[in-house]
């Protein structure tokens, strides 16, 4: 058995996922395979090759700086799991002193 | 019956936008059942836009369907997923429908996608399964599943669907409709839920490519909203429609006609070709020579950029929250583990992967510099010839079934789509004939013609001539 190329319990939870321990083994035969199959990528000569973050590059789009209408707050709180006094809601997130 | 030949019997007062909804209403009750396209559809809303529709506009008084991942204030826009099934409705429209709503259309019906339109069958769909119309047992492909399928099943005129990796053009040629994906910049994207940024573009699918220049003209072009779609001029798509590819020079790429394709689809492919050929068109042989790396640069950049987009999706301002959380790790953490299915979760990992310190450089660096190679080969390519000419898929639709085992297996059928979104070139998927498969008699296959960025005149040009043969 190969080392395996991912510890998917520890980058499941870099990425706020929660696994179930089936999960767990299902993803880890499964993103062994697809990772050993990107290795060919390293078979490619890229010394010297610029990195492509898009297919068209576009820089520095500037457009005028004018104020225009955004949503109201009511249409923004609309879909909110929970809510109070025009904010979202959220579990307390600083430790007690 | 084509949007454009529904725009005429509108013109000359044969029919109602009206009377169109509730023809595509009864058709829905009737036949979507089994399809499964539509997720949902408000006819009242529909309706009540269809009484001041104003048939003077291009596409005056014509229902469009929509995927489930664009937003059209009011409705749902659940991207096929349980986390947004609930109760999620769009505050706003997206641009393209604010363009589709300003050419006269109505925006009506949410298709079916694979969720959050990562996948190839439209069974990633956490909501219901769709199935091809031209035999119920297949997929009808992805992840613009549910809108190929409407559009072949007769309960949609025209949709939208959006194309990451193929997933316009790979269900389009499964159903056998057309499907336009634009150069990367030429439609806007805002209020398409992102998937890979640099990659997302969105599109029509429909019964001719007429119809899909007809809608590429009304949403192309800039948007202030989006700093990646670009200012280039709109040129006329339908002018030069018909001007045929006598003296035009259209490339082969051996890459795409190697090992493992199916011989009826080889067979249908080389006969669209020969057809294009006997119209006059110079056909010659090119090499794409780095098309064998797409898939695994694809399969780190998609889902690197995925991981990044879907952590927005934290049970905080919209969607799923999990049930009584301890604190907010525990908020984020059970929100994101009930909301999200299997194959989110497994690109969301590889992507957080990639991009994480210690393998960055190794994987996500690495793949953005073969992503210039990609780019690279098709400019190359662009320099001596029109347009490429190749199969949208190696095979035919596949049965429903089979994808959860094996996700690279599902990964590698993505291989002539893929590279032109890496590329940011246009590319669109027209039916080429239909070919006995896999105890099937007779299933669709599409040609895919790649067209140089921007040149979606040319694309459409190519793509009448390839259909007028069928």
């Amino acid at each position: 058995m190969p080392q395996p190329h991912i510890d998917v319990r520890y980058v499941a939870n870099l990425a706020r996922l929660e696994l179930s321990d089936v999960e767990v083994a299902t993803f880890q035969v499964q993103l062994d395979a697809i990772l050993g199959y990107v290795e060919t990528l390293t078979q490619l000569d890229v010394s010297g090759i610029e990195a492509s973050a898009h297919a068209v590059p576009v820089f520095g789009r500037m457009r005028s700086d004018e104020p225009h209408a955004s949503l109201p707050p009511a249409a923004v709180l609309q879909n909110a799991p929970d809510q109070s006094q025009g904010q979202f809601r959220v579990p307390k997130v600083v430790a007690d002193a | 019956m084509t949007l454009s030949s529904l725009r005429q019997q509108l013109l000359a007062g044969e029919t109602t936008p009206a009377a169109i909804l509730a023809r595509l209403a009864g058709d829905i009750a009737a036949r979507d059942g089994r399809t499964g396209a539509y997720l949902s559809y408000d006819l009242a809303t529909a309706m009540a836009e269809a009484a001041s529709a104003d048939l003077s506009l291009p596409l005056g008084g014509i229902p469009i369907a929509i995927k489930d991942n664009l937003n059209v204030a009011g409705q749902p826009c659940t991207c096929g997923s349980r986390f947004l099934a609930e109760n999620y409705r769009s505050p706003y429209d997206a641009t393209v429908i604010r363009k589709l709503r300003a050419a006269g259309a109505i925006p009506f019906g949410r298709m079916n996608l694979d969720e959050f339109a990562m996948g190839s069958s439209t069974e990633n769909s956490a909501l219901q399964t769709t199935r091809n119309p031209h035999d119920f047992d297949r997929i009808p492909g992805g992840s613009s599943g549910g809108s190929a399928a409407a559009v072949a099943d007769h309960t949609a005129i025209a949709a939208l669907g959006s194309d990451t990796g193929g997933s316009i053009r790979q269900p389009a040629s499964h159903c056998g409709v057309v499907g336009l994906k634009p150069s990367y910049g030429r439609v806007s994207r805002y209020g398409l839920v992102a998937f890979a940024s640099s990659l997302d573009q969105v599109g029509p699918l429909t019964r001719s490519v007429e119809d899909a220049a007809r809608i590429l003209q009304v949403i192309a072009g800039a948007d202030p909203l989006d700093s990646t779609c670009l200012e280039a001029a709109v040129p006329d798509y339908l002018g030069g429609l018909d001007d045929g590819v006598k003296g035009l020079k259209l490339g082969l790429p051996k890459e795409y006609f190697g090992a493992g394709i199916d011989p009826g689809v080889r067979r249908q492919v080389m006969a669209a070709v020969d057809a294009l050929a006997a119209q006059g068109a110079e056909v010659v042989d090119i090499s794409l020579p780095h098309t064998e790396y797409a898939v695994a640069t694809y399969y780190v950049l998609a889902p690197a950029e995925a991981s990044s987009n879907l952590s927005r999706f934290d049970g905080i301002r919209y969607g799923h929250r999990g049930a009584s959380p301890a604190d907010i790790l525990d908020l984020y953490q059970r929100s994101r583990e009930d909301g999200f299915g299997a194959e989110v979760k497994r690109r969301i990992i590889l992507g957080t992967y990639v991009l994480s310190s210690g393998y960055y450089d190794a994987y996500y660096s690495r793949a953005q510099k073969v992503r210039t190679l990609i780019r690279r080969d098709f400019e190359a390519a662009f320099a001596r010839v029109d347009a490429i000419l190749s199969p949208v898929a190696p095979a035919p639709a596949r049965k429903l079934g089979g994808i959860a085992i094996d996700p690279l297996h599902e990964y590698l059928s993505d291989i002539f789509t893929l590279a032109p979104n890496l590329a940011g070139i246009c590319a669109i998927s027209v039916p080429c004939g239909v070919t006995a498969f896999d105890g099937a008699a007779a299933l669709p296959v599409g040609l895919q013609i790649l067209g140089p960025h921007l040149g979606e005149a040319m694309l459409l040009r190519v793509a009448r001539a390839a259909e007028a043969r069928s």
